[in-house]
């Protein structure tokens, strides 16, 4: 018999997955993985996409079954067949997407799937009780009688955590925590995670962002391919080396920037107001301007205008209020062809839906805009299928793209694979302005990488380039000036160099640079 | 003449009017706040309704009739649920096919079993000693004095307002039709809470059918809905999933319907054409300028499937 926790429930002395495989369909994607965890410790899981971490997780926690391999749970070997079971064991699991439902209120989404108190009716005010029980204990201020759908992203994880706690999760695995958070927020997790450990938990931290990793585990386990390369204690463990570990060869993790040429203006934006999908305000008077040989990043967190911001850009979203020019002309309201004609490329935050039509093939896929132009027909009406079939031999010889060939639908290919070939297509037209929403996500190192290195050669060919990024290391390391979003309104823009992390959280969570700047 | 148009027998029958509305979009509801939209529920009306009226007819027992509705909507909830759920058809088009096997079948059955129009006797009024005298308004004429399915139609309106608001079940459908990656990773099991709920519209619209065929008309023909279901599944959408906006809507279509029979009683001179359009003219109008408001099912024809999101 183990102990117990202060929230009443079974501590989970120690944690052990032993031999886990897992095959999907033609891929091997868990391969004999072995991992463990203790109580008041934080095991990092760290990996690229499609290493096996999600996976290897979602077996721990019901979702997936494993094909070979045993779970053993304070030594006692257990079968998770479901969630259910997973609850009943006391593993609870922090989604990357929540898993709330929005109209229903906090306390409803906790009391969800559980037994109550009063049989067939709900308890919900004893469930409220307990919330705020625990939110006090943990400092997780929340209000059990708000409708989730109100709350924001940072508040949501906070149900998600108290519910895995309320559920009496001794073990609580969080899936990449901090993508939507601000820093202050990541700080306010860690806060939150460390004092979860002081009271027993045993915490697994799923991440791809090494000094997250670095700051907040004791030890760490890194996946490559669906196997384990390595679990090493984080103590001495430095970034270069988990990155190394990560993609099984040197890495390099900040670039050179040489000086360029800046030319005038390129874009010009000029309090643009604009709505988002729901018909609310998502821009409100925005004003920008990137020049050539410029590159302008557009921090913030997720959802507060930088989506509608380069839709507006290019063409794809109406204003309502205005005025946008490209190289001194003014392109407001004019069509995505007549934009994109001016020397605008544009690479959308979605690949698989705006980006490329997944199932056509890579080749078609390279000249979805141009297949009108020379060399890709001819007699004007006959598509040039050699021509087209070479030209996408070029891109994949130069871009790197990895494909059995020009001619596979591309939805076979690797996240990092499409984004260069979406690259590819881009810089082919070699534009005066490059919109690029979130380039690099979901995208390995490797990809990532190259991605940048090609972002800095246009930069140095003159290009205004715009890095719309949720990953600040990105912003930090590519762009010439920083703008900070925060629902569909700029709270400053700084310069890329020296710039101080804390101000750029500060403006993320909504304060203008002026007041950022009071506080200083 | 207005008097005659708004007397307090129209109002009574307009409650009689409402009663297969209201089985029949509460038990949808259920269905579609789980995330299962079902557009075959006048063909399993026709079936409850063909089976109620038989049952009645051979054994003249009311409660065997009763019954034989609801264990004939429970077969029809359990097919719908095999193809929407199970099979995850597509579930506009299977609704189709589910409303064409009731409206044959129940044809069918009616021309090898019964032939000639017969009737029943069916369920007679109930007068609430007391309530039913009210003079004051015509209160007790419109409200007291029914049949009791009407009375167990209207008492569904807060029964269901419970099980949806109140109880671990309700949390579950809703749940299951907003989120139901989120239900399954709390150990909600999703696939059973939609074979539940749509097993529950079955069953209210096979009881639907019957208050038809038992209790409104106590008749029997072919077609004998002429596609009241479909406007159930529409009162549904116009009550915006609640139990009170679609005790609203049926009113206010039984309403205007009862009026509208008024009208050609007392023989007024206008095309009654219009009248019988109105009540879908104005679901129209009420849908497309619906708010969108957060209780919408927004798994609505998902099926569901487990780690995907």
């Amino acid at each position: 018999m183990s102990a117990t926790l202060p929230t009443g429930h079974r501590r989970i002395d120690q944690l052990e997955m032993r031999g886990i495989v897992k095959r999907f369909p033609g891929v091997l994607a868990v391969d004999h993985v072995d991992f463990d965890v203790c109580s008041g410790e934080i095991h990092a899981l760290l990996g690229e996409n499609g290493a096996g971490k999600s996976t290897l997780m979602k077996m721990l926690y019901g979702l997936y079954q494993q094909d070979e391999g045993v779970v053993r749970l304070n030594n006692a070997e257990v079968r998770i067949r479901s969630p259910h079971d997973a609850i009943q064991n006391g593993v609870g699991m922090i989604h990357q997407h929540f898993m709330l439902v929005p109209s229903l209120t906090v306390a409803e989404n906790i009391a969800l799937g559980m037994k109550s108190s009063r049989g067939w009716r709900l308890d919900l005010d004893l469930v409220s009780k307990r919330i705020r029980e625990l939110s006090e204990r943990y400092n997780l201020k929340v209000e059990p009688d708000i409708p989730t759908w109100q709350l924001a992203v940072g508040e949501q994880q906070r149900v998600e955590i108290l519910r895995a706690l309320y559920r009496g999760a001794a073990l609580l695995i969080l899936d990449e925590p901090t993508a939507v958070l601000t820093p202050q927020e990541v700080d306010d997790l860690f806060v939150i995670l460390k004092k979860m450990t002081a009271d027993g938990h045993a915490l697994i931290f799923i991440s791809h962002k090494l000094h997250e990793v670095l700051a907040i585990s004791q030890r760490v386990t890194v996946l490559r391919d669906g196997r384990r390369v390595d679990t090493i204690p984080t103590e001495g463990a430095t970034r270069l080396k988990l990155a190394e570990m990560m993609v099984g060869r040197p890495v390099v993790l900040e670039y050179e920037r040489p000086e360029v040429t800046v030319y005038s203006d390129r874009l010009q934006v000029r309090n643009v107001s604009a709505l988002n999908d729901r018909g609310e305000v998502g821009l409100r008077e925005l004003s920008l301007s990137v020049a050539g040989g410029e590159i302008v990043g557009v921090a913030g967190v997720s959802g507060n205008g930088q989506h509608e911001m380069a839709q507006v850009i290019a063409g794809l979203r109406p204003l309502t209020g205005g005025k946008i020019e490209i190289n001194g002309q003014d392109v407001t309201g004019r069509s995505p062809s007549v934009v994109r004609k001016m020397g605008v490329a544009y690479i959308p935050e979605e690949r698989m839906i705006d980006g490329v039509v997944k199932d056509f093939t890579v080749a078609e896929n390279l000249v979805l805009h141009d297949h009108g132009r020379k060399p890709f027909v001819s007699q004007r009406i006959f598509m040039n299928f050699k021509a087209i079939r070479d030209a996408c031999q070029e891109a994949i010889r130069a871009y790197e793209i990895k494909t059995p060939g020009p001619d596979v639908p591309i939805k076979n290919l690797s996240g990092g694979n499409i984004q260069k070939l979406v690259l590819a297509r881009e810089l082919a037209r070699q534009p005066q302005l490059l919109i690029a929403a979130q380039p690099t996500r979901g995208v390995d190192i490797g990809a990532t990488e190259y991605i940048h290195r090609q972002l800095l050669k246009e930069r140095a060919r003159g290009t205004a380039i715009l890095l719309i990024s949720e990953d600040l290391d990105e912003i930090r390391a590519l762009s010439d000036r920083i703008v900070v979003m925060y629902e569909g309104q700029i709270m400053g823009i700084v310069p890329g160099k020296d710039v101080n992390i804390r101000q750029l959280g500060a403006m993320m969570a909504g304060t203008p640079l002026d007041k950022v700047a009071e506080m200083s | 003449m207005i008097e005659q148009l708004l007397a307090p027998s129209v109002f009574a029958a307009a409650m009689r009017l409402a009663t297969p509305y209201l089985f029949a979009s509460l038990g949808e509801m259920f269905g579609q706040r789980s995330g299962v939209l079902n557009l075959g529920v006048d063909g399993t009306m026709l079936m409850g309704a063909f089976f109620g009226f038989y049952t009645v007819m051979i054994t003249e027992s009311l409660l065997l009739g009763v019954l034989a509705a609801l264990i004939t909507g429970l077969i029809m909830g359990l097919v719908t649920a095999f193809i929407s759920v199970t099979l995850k058809a597509e579930q506009g088009i299977s609704g189709i096919g589910i409303y064409l096997f009731g409206l044959g079948m129940s044809e069918l059955l009616y021309q090898r079993l019964i032939g000639t129009p017969k009737s029943v006797s069916g369920f007679s009024n109930i007068y609430i000693p007391g309530l039913s005298d009210i003079e004051f308004l015509g209160i007790g004429e419109i409200f007291f004095r029914h049949n009791l399915l009407v009375y167990v139609a209207f008492a569904l309106v807060p029964v269901s307002a419970f099980i949806l608001n109140r109880t671990p079940f309700g949390l579950m459908i809703r749940a299951a039709g907003q989120n139901p990656q989120a239900a399954d990773a709390m150990g909600v099991n999703v696939t059973r809470v939609r074979y539940i709920t749509v097993m529950i519209g079955g069953m209210m619209a096979g009881l639907a059918g019957a208050s038809l065929s038992i209790a409104l008309l106590k008749v029997f023909q072919q077609n004998l809905t002429s596609g009241l279901g479909f406007i159930a599944v529409a009162l549904v959408y116009f009550g915006r999933w609640r139990p009170l906006g679609i005790l609203i809507g049926a009113m206010l279509f039984s309403v205007v319907q009862a009026i509208q029979l008024q009208i050609s009683a007392i023989g007024i001179d206008i095309p009654s054409e219009f009248a019988v359009m109105l009540p879908y003219v104005i679901t129209i109008i009420a849908l497309v300028f619906a708010s969108k408001r957060m209780e919408k099912p927004t798994a609505l024809t998902k099926p569901f499937e487990r780690g995907e999101s």
